[in-house]
């Protein structure tokens, strides 16, 4: 039910984003959706690509510090109504949500979710019925 | 006229009479280190006595004394009178393993008080003045050193102890300090609260002297406490293997500071060779005390670069001059008045599981401060979080702070971005300036 997502930890160094990124590049990975906040000293970048495990072995081999997490890709339509119905399912089963972001393809608006617990999170999915992407769904977008 | 001399008769005393008095304290002082266990076993390996000396150059045929050897004699193994005529220790302020512990009779308080009271007169304090010291009390011998030398010399002292800026400053204005001594960032520190409180130290104080020790410092770092402050600020030099501060110290031409040669012979060696280097040229201080009843030392490798300078002092006292101190000939760190090795920090580090193994350690200057920066490569761990990596740096700055005794800043990096030199990590940047 859950995809792997990609973190890499990031020295806050001018032009490494762009290193990490053209790496990818050279190999044909397109990235479907990736986030960054500002730090003063590091960035963990959070990547999701048209293809995590070829992109994660290709990092590692750059001796890029990349793991991998398990995170929900669920899918809605793009109304704000949906979007707190979502949110509002983990918030009455008492799972916390350590990060999210969001982003659309296709009209369909599409959350990566990182919660604590992430088998009861699994639970909310299945018993409220959220539409989840699977890996394979997620690298064909 | 006034007199210029605490102790005028040793202090101007002619070069063939001091080292007349050099030799005959050398040999008592031999004599008296074969009372301590680690001395009584070592000469006797080697066959040395107070009968091998007959001049001062018999001194080399004497192996060196190591902080290594302190540290694995730990505690008593250098006493050389018996526990009931021992009234003081003090204790080295780095911790690498064992701490190096110093012994004191009351006849060796007595020689040390006279000789930081000879230093504080040299550079124009009197029984008129108000002393203020700002040194850390305890263990670290810059505050009762100081404290018995200022009493010594008949000075209203006053034992202020370290931090709290803004009440060294109402103890300056409202006894009306005169004289101070501190570690030279903390003087820069304490013109700065001057400022930020609106009060013009030459206007509204007495100031006049600042002693500064304890840290390595510049020129231009002296310079600036003067301009800043309105006063005269001298180079004080010691260390806790030999007392304290009074080792060495800066006349008022600030040309160098006069070793006193009465109590310490003062030899400057090639650390490589470990032979004697020319007179200007840089070297590894080796001290042998010559006044120590409890804890002798014989030709103790003190591990601070500098050099004798030439020529006569114009104040008119023969005792040698060395130059400030230029650095390390080991990788001890001096910041803040507090002695790091880079080992201690390692061994902090190696205990997170999260981190990396390559580390570096930055020094530099901050506005007026030292500050220490650490670098630490982050493992190959599944962090992806935020608020776990604050909780780490957070953790690591916490028990550094335990080990090192002040707060450095921690930063995680990437694994792979701390440069290396020659196969071997660099450790430690010092990007003080400090010539």
């Amino acid at each position: 039910m859950t995809i792997p997502q990609i973190s890499v930890f990031l020295e806050n160094k001018f032009g490494r984003l762009n290193e990490i990124l053209s790496i990818l590049n050279k190999e044909n990975i397109h990235v479907v959706a990736a986030t960054v906040a500002d730090t003063s000293d590091y960035g963990i970048l959070r990547l999701i690509t048209s293809d995590q495990m070829r992109a994660y072995k290709l990092l590692r081999a750059n001796d890029v510090s990349a793991n991998l997490n398990d995170v929900f890709a669920i899918t809605s339509d793009s109304s704000i109504e949906k979007f707190s119905e979502t949110i509002e399912c983990f918030t009455n089963a008492g799972i916390s949500i350590e990060y999210m972001y969001c982003f659309s393809c296709n009209k369909k608006a599409i959350l990566i979710l990182r919660c604590n617990a992430i088998e009861a999170a699994a639970e909310v999915v299945k018993n409220n019925g959220l539409n989840f992407l699977s890996e394979a769904e997620l690298s064909n977008l | 006229m006034t007199n210029e001399y605490w102790q005028e008769e040793i202090e101007t005393m002619s070069r063939p009479e001091l080292e007349k008095l050099q030799t005959e304290r050398l040999k008592a002082t031999i004599k008296q280190a074969q009372n301590a266990p680690f001395y009584k076993k070592l000469f006797k390996e080697k066959g040395l006595s107070e009968e091998t000396i007959t001049n001062l150059e018999d001194l080399k045929k004497f192996p060196f004394t190591t902080k290594d050897d302190l540290r694995s004699h730990y505690p008593f193994g250098f006493a050389a009178v018996p526990h009931k005529e021992i009234v003081r220790l003090h204790s080295s302020s780095g911790t690498t393993g064992n701490p190096t512990v110093v012994l004191h009779t009351q006849k060796d308080l007595d020689t040390w008080a006279d000789q930081v009271a000879r230093c504080m007169y040299m550079v124009g304090a009197r029984n008129t003045d108000v002393f203020q010291n700002t040194s850390g009390y305890g263990m670290f011998t810059g505050g009762l050193g100081y404290q018995y030398g200022a009493e010594r010399l008949g000075c209203l002292t006053v034992p202020a102890a370290a931090g709290n800026s803004k009440r060294q400053i109402k103890f300056i204005k409202d006894f009306g300090t005169s004289v101070i001594h501190a570690i030279p960032s903390y003087a820069t520190r304490l013109a700065e609260v001057f400022q930020e409180e609106g009060i013009d130290p030459k206007k509204d104080t007495n100031l006049k002297i600042f002693c500064i020790g304890a840290e390595p410092h510049s020129e231009e770092q002296r310079k600036r406490i003067e301009k800043m402050l309105g006063v005269k600020a001298y180079n004080s030099f010691g260390m806790s293997e030999m007392n304290g501060p009074g080792v060495a110290f800066e006349c008022k031409e600030q040309n160098g500071l006069h070793i006193w040669e009465d109590l310490v012979i003062a030899e400057i060696i090639n650390p490589e060779t470990l032979e004697p280097v020319e007179d200007g040229e840089i070297g590894e201080l080796v001290l042998t005390t010559l006044c120590r009843e409890a804890m002798p030392l014989i030709r103790y490798r003190t591990r601070d670069l500098t050099c004798f300078i030439k020529g006569d002092c114009p104040c008119g006292r023969t005792h040698r001059r060395i130059a400030r101190i230029q650095g390390r000939s080991d990788d001890m760190m001096i910041v803040k008045g507090v002695n790091i090795f880079p080992i201690q920090i390692e061994r902090i580090l190696m205990k997170f599981k999260e981190l990396g193994m390559n580390y570096l350690i930055t020094i530099e200057t901050i506005g007026n401060n030292d500050e220490m920066l650490v670098e630490v490569e982050l493992g190959d761990v599944k962090i992806d979080d935020y608020t776990k990596l604050q909780a780490l740096t957070k953790a690591i700055t916490r028990q550094l702070k335990d080990e090192i005794l002040l707060t450095p800043r921690v930063k995680l990096v990437e694994k792979g971005t701390i440069p290396q030199s020659e196969g071997k990590a660099v450790r430690v940047k010092d990007l003080r300036k400090l010539i």
